[in-house]
């Protein structure tokens, strides 16, 4: 896997996130409240809201437009709604915010 | 630590509630063990009439199944009835001799039909009307034999009447009584329903007592005997006669009981470790045999057992509907009346329908509809919250739409104000496209019992809300008085606490709470950082308590008051610049015209509220937009002061009484930066032609010739609601004043996300006129209050232009590695 390094911790606030250009778009990166990261390309699975926007709680974030709630770590859509955001592997490393690309399937 | 063992006697509907709760508030307390004396898991009872009508089956019913009861290592034993409860050795035991020790007891046995003490009551055929099996004997009765007696003319015996009848059963009901459910109904509407069920075909026999049943020579009954010497022939009775509380087990345990195991307000037994709910406790002398109190009680156990012990029982207000189709009956409270009661009537036998509501001091305090229903959760809620009616007394017999609380000025679902009378698939809420067929299916199959469940399975009423009457009355109508139609005032704030939002402002005010973690660990908040529901409002509660005091969480706010704009479904943004009154200038229009070729603004529009509106700006722009515009933020995005819209007034207009303009950007000033529980607008208006359409804002002032007429509580949006009067003044200092003390006074006590209009039904006119009106000290206090709140915020949009780290919200991470060429 071909980590990158993106910026340092401290970059992203505490539940909060910040985005990157990725190859396809914009990437969503979250810093959860005990300092876990997750990434996921920056589209609600339901009409393409800006997920980075959305208020995060726990491993959930709650898409600005229409409050899906998604899976940070999956990028499932907690039910009733049903859809996936496609996700990345991230990780917090001395500090520093890795990430890995993920092709989508 | 070692987990304590919680035992459970009773597998049903109000045991398995306690435990859902329980799991809710904390999932490893307890090793759980449940002891169920039937074969199935747990199930909704109140749908067995439904099924014995045809209308629904077994399977749909299940409320808990298998899997529910292993995902939360639950031992579930079937099949097993308790026998024993040694109180010594703390253990239970089973006719079968399956033993398991507690900690703590939870009795939920429920109740068992009356059986008379009549000749012939253990004949083959004759059965109580109680759980799956008996439903089954029924409905497998009605396959072979003809003529059905049900006795007992209650809820229970009529929809067993029913069922019996459309499964194609001669069905003769006999009731003791003068005329069928008496304890839901007064004699006219008891007897409106007789007439109704008569002609679907029931045979009624009232005012009739059962001697004996007869055996028809082969140990099956096969007909009844009178008092009066008449016999009829039968080949199935159905007693439904009332029920008696489980009770032996905790007798022969020695817990005291006196029809029902007597229980305190925590719910518990005489001896502590043992708890008892549903049917077979009673409470203050009551036991309940009605979902809805049993779920309550469920509540206030599972806070017990959940070491909480804040949660207590005072008992229940009950309502009840009959769950025959096409009959539309609902009663609640203390609806016969009696000494110290007046009622009011309307009585239409033609047309079917006949209402009557008892009130007693001034408060409503028990309903009696039949054949029109679609207010009995109005009324229910009227009886609960005690709110005097005196002013609405007029218009009570109509109902809350009479009121505009509920479909009148409403859009999106055709006008339809009942929901009784929508077809299956007429749709019911407009944002999500959910039909009325929908709804009903998903509260059947499901068990959902509250709107807020509803909302979570279908999506309806979860986005603006405007059809949550209409779900409400669904859901009134498919459960009956099972539905949790609680207000928003005795509801929890959401899934993540127990604690209302009363109960949560009161914790910060009384407990000096100036942080969201520090309120969550306080309140015992189930999740570590709440969710998008909880946050922002604790985040407003503590900056609107606290100024000062506490800081505002810009991660606990929703998008658009974090970037200070609005998001669109693209993920651009409006902004919109204030602009004092609705009054502008060249200069500034040269300034947004300039804005809008530099940044390629797709759309300039003038919106509703006198703005300009830029639409189509990239979130990394903001800044560089609010920067070159150089005004001030129009916080069109937020729960905040919104706009001041103005007429042109006597500056300009031949008709205008008064300076309408400057009062409004007056008003603007005074309330800048002033974040709020919901969005706040008001309106300005130079003579009573109200061209600024005062009428229907969160503030609407009038000009008159001889001063200002100010009201409050309107609303244009989801709702059309028609602002109240609210006071008559002379100048327009002093319309300022009183402005800001009823803005403050709303700011302080209303809920998050309740407009004004919402708070004025909840507290009462007369509570806002003693605050504002009657006591000048408290007027001035209150615009104190609201001065110094403000006094911590500045304009948001300079704020971030100024602070370097505030920028970095609008900043995209560069990152050189990634970029791939295409």
């Amino acid at each position: 896997m071909n980590w990158l390094d993106i910026c340092a911790l401290e970059e992203i606030n505490t539940l909060g996130s910040r985005i990157i250009h990725g190859p396809k778009g914009h990437i969503a990166i979250f810093r959860t409240s005990d300092d876990e990261v997750f990434a996921l390309d920056d589209r609600c699975p339901h009409k393409g809201g800006p997920l980075s926007q959305g208020l995060i709680y726990g491993k959930r974030v709650a898409c600005p437009l229409h409050n899906w709630q998604i899976d940070l770590a999956s990028g499932e859509a907690q039910a009733p709604d049903i859809g996936c955001a496609h996700h990345h592997p991230a990780r917090v490393e001395n500090g520093r915010v890795m990430l890995a690309l993920r092709d989508a399937g | 630590m070692k987990k304590l063992k919680l035992v459970m006697i009773g597998n049903g509907m109000a045991g398995v509630r306690t435990l859902e709760e329980l799991l809710k508030l904390s999932s490893d307390l307890y090793d759980i063990t449940v002891f169920g004396a039937e074969p199935h898991t747990n199930y909704n009872r109140i749908l067995l009439s439904p099924v014995l009508a045809g209308e629904q089956t077994f399977e749909e019913i299940v409320l808990n199944d298998l899997d529910w009861y292993l995902d939360n290592h639950i031992k579930l034993l079937l099949n097993r009835k308790v026998v024993q409860i040694d109180r010594v050795k703390r253990i239970v035991i089973a006719e079968d001799g399956t033993e398991a020790e507690y900690d703590r007891l939870l009795i939920a046995t429920g109740s068992t039909p009356f059986i008379l003490p009549i000749p012939g009551n253990t004949l083959q055929g004759v059965i109580g009307y109680r759980d799956i099996a008996d439903t089954q004997a029924m409905i497998d009765t009605a396959k072979t034999h003809t003529h059905a007696v049900v006795i007992g003319g209650g809820l229970l015996g009529l929809e067993a009447a029913n069922g019996l009848m459309l499964r194609g059963m001669h069905v003769t009901v006999v009731h003791i009584g003068e005329w069928l459910l008496e304890r839901q109904l007064d004699k006219t509407s008891g007897q409106l329903l007789q007439t109704e069920l008569q002609s679907r075909g029931l045979v009624f026999r009232l005012c009739e007592q059962t001697q004996a049943l007869h055996d028809a020579g082969n140990g099956r009954v096969g007909s009844v005997q009178f008092k009066n010497g008449d016999i009829i022939p039968a080949d199935l009775v159905v007693m439904a006669a009332g029920i008696r509380p489980n009770t032996e087990l905790a007798e022969k345990s020695g817990i005291p009981c006196n029809r029902g195991i007597l229980v305190n307000d925590t719910l518990q037994t005489y001896d502590p470790r043992i708890y008892a709910i549903g049917e077979c406790a009673s409470h203050r002398g009551i036991a309940y045999g009605l979902v809805a109190p049993l779920f309550e009680q469920a509540k206030v156990c599972a806070n017990h057992l959940a070491q909480l012990g804040f949660a207590t029982y005072k008992g229940s207000v009950t309502s009840t509907k009959l769950k025959v189709t096409g009959i539309d009956l609902f009663s609640a409270g203390d609806f016969m009346g009696g000494e110290g009661t007046e009622t009011i009537t309307l009585s239409d036998p033609i047309g079917g329908v006949y209402k009557k509501l008892v009130i007693k001091d001034d408060i409503l305090v028990g309903a009696c509809l039949y054949g029109d229903t679609a207010d009995g959760g109005w009324y229910l809620r009227q009886i609960r919250e005690n709110h005097a009616i005196g002013e609405i007394r007029d218009h009570l017999m109509f109902g809350g739409s009479s009121l505009m609380e509920h479909a009148l000025g409403d859009v999106g679902h055709q006008g339809q104000d009942k929901a009784m009378s929508m077809a299956d698939n007429a749709e019911v809420c407009g944002c999500n496209g959910v039909c009325k067929g929908t709804l009903v299916k998903a509260i059947q199959e499901h068990g959902l019992f509250s709107v807020d469940e509803v909302k979570k399975h279908t999506k309806a009423a979860s986005s603006c809300g405007s059809c949550a009457g209409l779900v409400e009355q669904i859901l009134i109508n498919t459960v009956g008085g099972a539905a949790d139609v609680k207000p928003k005032s005795e509801k929890a704030i959401c899934g993540c606490s127990d604690f209302n939002h009363g109960q949560i402002r009161q914790a910060i005010r009384e407990q000096h709470l100036l942080t969201i973690a520090g309120t969550m660990s306080y309140l015992n908040w189930r999740t570590p950082n709440g969710c998008a529901t909880c946050r922002p409002a604790l985040n407003y509660y503590l900056i609107s308590t606290w100024p000062g005091e506490a800081k505002d969480d810009p991660q606990s706010r929703l998008i658009n008051e974090r970037a200070h704009a609005n998001i669109q479904k693209d993920g651009t943004y409006s902004v919109i610049p204030r602009m004092w009154g609705g009054v502008t200038n060249p200069s500034e229009l040269r300034r947004i015209a300039d804005v809008a070729d530099k940044y390629n603004v797709p759309m300039v529009k003038v919106t509703g509220g006198q703005r300009i509106d830029l639409l189509g700006i990239k979130k990394q722009d903001l800044p560089g937009v609010w920067k070159d515009l150089d005004m001030p933020s129009g916080h069109a995005y937020g729960k905040s002061i919104r706009t001041v819209k103005t007429c042109v007034g006597s500056e300009f207009c031949r008709f205008g009484t008064q300076n309408s303009t400057q009062l409004g950007i007056e008003l603007e000033h005074d309330l800048f930066n002033m974040w709020s529980p919901h969005k706040v607008k008001l309106a300005v208006s130079g003579c009573p032609r109200n061209c600024s359409e005062a009428g229907i804002k969160d503030v609407g002032i009038i000009g008159v010739d001889s001063g200002w007429e100010m009201y409050i509580g309107g609303n244009g949006g989801i709702k059309t609601e028609v602002a109240v009067f609210f006071v008559k003044l002379k100048t327009a200092e002093e319309v300022r004043e009183y402005n800001g003390a009823f803005l403050q006074l709303y700011r302080e006590e209303a809920f998050y996300l309740e407009r004004t209009v919402h708070y004025l039904q909840r507290v009462g006119m007369a509570h806002i006129k003693k605050a504002v009106l009657e006591d000048p000290a408290r007027r001035q206090a209150l615009n104190e209050r609201l001065q110094f709140s403000l006094s911590f915020e500045q304009d948001p949009w300079k704020e971030r232009l100024e602070q370097p780290l505030l920028k970095k919200e609008f900043e995209v991470i560069p990152v050189k590695q990634l970029e791939v060429p295409v």
